[in-house]
């Protein structure tokens, strides 16, 4: 990317807060504030912390049948998403890979939907040119804020009593200081938490109402990956993309039990096909026995050396308290209990084979 | 008891023939909070440039390099257990090895604490 590193409406906020910037995915992003990525991952499981998601897309789709239309494009039932709620998906190519995960949520009279900031270009056109009769918009003018943690409900709630009533997976509008925002109870770090969009003006004074909370502290990129990959969440372009099937990124809980039985989505063949005989490989937790971070690209052996398969997400896990990992192997390796060696800088280093996710997912159901 | 820095952000204290080598604090506060320090082992011989040992933070590897030739007399093993001391005290008790000196005037190409501080800005 040639283009100067673009500016979310919290830009000067980070900076007020010392945040360390760096180009993510085109933008300008806090990778960390002076607390540091250990404290700020401890601070949102312990407490809360606010990280700018603004760099997603948000985007506002609008016409008839609007969730009948996006199960052409996705293997969710969004046709049947209730009003004020919201799903995780994925956009899935013709061959059964993840063009891109998103959430959706239906907002009564227009359908919200969130997507990658790698990928706003490649989505955005795709919904245009696949979603016949459906005005697709992308919002420019909003800051997206995610307030995570277990205390999120109080930094969120003192100000918007409304956000305390929503469960997980939940959406609604309501005014935080004055402003009117979109609040859905959702994240990507395994906490109970908010996304919050924000008109621009007002992004950085509702962000610092939150931040002038005892409990609440600012976080960074650094501490969401790591929080998420504790959650064992995937990340697009590591975790999952355009070759890896849903089946294979073990994310078949997010495909509803009709679509899978119906089909109709692009890749059916091969994802239907999975779902019977199961995928050649799959997306396991690692845990590395030593203390040394797997990260990307590691290769994974079986204890006889056969190759099984790579990391694709490796970090060290503050709340776990040692490294951590994802990775793919072959399914017929990938039981948990399963031991493997993992080649680091040519020594093959002991780990094994876990459950995802390293850490209880914490959601307010 | 002379103090050298690299320009890969290592200082150097010279006693006799025996440099003791760390990171400078400097170093440390780019790195983030370490988590890991791969270290070579006693006996090993170092080739200036070559390749060390790693440190890892929370966010990346780093390399650590050779600044002069020499051969390991001692690791401080107690990074092993408490990586963490490399942000604590980088230039004191978490240096990383004892280097028996090849060649002394290697030390030639190394900065004084005046250069460092210019090279850093």
């Amino acid at each position: 990317m040639t283009d100067a590193p673009k500016r979310t409406p919290l830009f000067d906020l980070h900076v007020e807060l010392g945040g360390k910037m760096v180009d993510f995915a085109g933008w300008e992003m806090p990778v960390q504030y002076p607390m540091g990525i250990m404290g700020e991952h401890k601070q949102c499981r312990e407490k809360a912390a606010l990280f700018d998601v603004s760099h997603m897309g948000q985007v506002i789709l609008r016409g008839e049948n609007v969730g009948e239309k996006l199960e052409t494009l996705c293997p969710q039932a969004y046709a049947t998403l209730k009003e004020g709620k919201a799903r995780y998906g994925f956009f899935t190519n013709e061959d059964g890979g993840i063009m891109d995960d998103l959430i959706v949520s239906n907002a009564g009279d227009h359908y919200f939907v969130v997507v990658n900031a790698a990928l706003r270009h490649q989505d955005i056109p795709h919904m245009q040119a696949n979603l016949d009769g459906v005005e697709v918009t992308e919002i420019f003018d909003r800051a997206l804020v995610a307030v995570q943690g277990p205390k999120a409900e109080d930094v969120v709630g003192d100000l918007c009593p409304a956000a305390r009533e929503l469960k997980f997976m939940e959406t609604t509008v309501a005014e935080i200081g004055g402003a009117e925002c979109r609040i859905s109870r959702l994240g990507y770090t395994g906490e109970d938490g908010y996304e919050i969009s924000i008109p621009e003006a007002d992004a950085i004074r509702v962000s610092k109402l939150f931040l002038a909370h005892d409990d609440c502290e600012p976080a960074g990129l650094g501490a969401r990956d790591s929080l998420r990959l504790e959650a064992g969440l995937c990340l697009y372009g590591n975790d999952i993309d355009q070759s890896t099937s849903p089946i294979e990124a073990s994310l078949s809980w997010a495909i509803q039990k009709r679509r899978k039985e119906e089909g109709g989505f692009p890749g059916a063949a091969r994802i239907q096909k999975e779902l019977a005989e199961g995928a050649a490989k799959k997306l396991v937790g690692i845990k590395p026995e030593g203390r040394a971070p797997a990260r990307q690209g590691v290769e994974i052996q079986s204890e006889g050396g056969d190759t099984l398969g790579a990391i694709t997400s490796g970090s060290f896990g503050p709340t776990v308290g040692g490294p951590v990992a994802m990775g793919y192997v072959a399914a017929d390796q990938s039981a948990a209990g399963t031991k493997v060696n993992l080649i680091i800088r040519g020594k093959a280093q002991p780990a094994e084979i876990v459950a995802l996710p390293f850490v209880t997912q914490n959601y307010k159901r | 008891m002379a103090t050298y820095y690299s320009e890969d952000h290592e200082w150097i204290t010279v006693e006799g023939d025996v440099a003791t080598l760390g990171i400078t604090q400097h170093a440390a506060d780019q790195l983030g909070e370490v988590v890991f320090v791969e270290q070579r082992e006693t006996g090993d011989e170092f080739e200036k440039g070559g390749e060390i040992g790693v440190i890892e933070s929370v966010k990346a590897a780093s390399e650590i390099y050779a600044p002069l030739d020499g051969e390991v007399v001692e690791v401080n093993e107690a990074l092993a257990d408490n990586p963490g001391a490399l942000n604590e005290s980088p230039e004191g008790d978490a240096w990383i090895y004892k280097i028996k000196l090849s060649d002394a005037s290697q030390l030639d190409d190394l900065m004084d604490l005046d250069g460092y501080k210019a090279l850093i800005g």
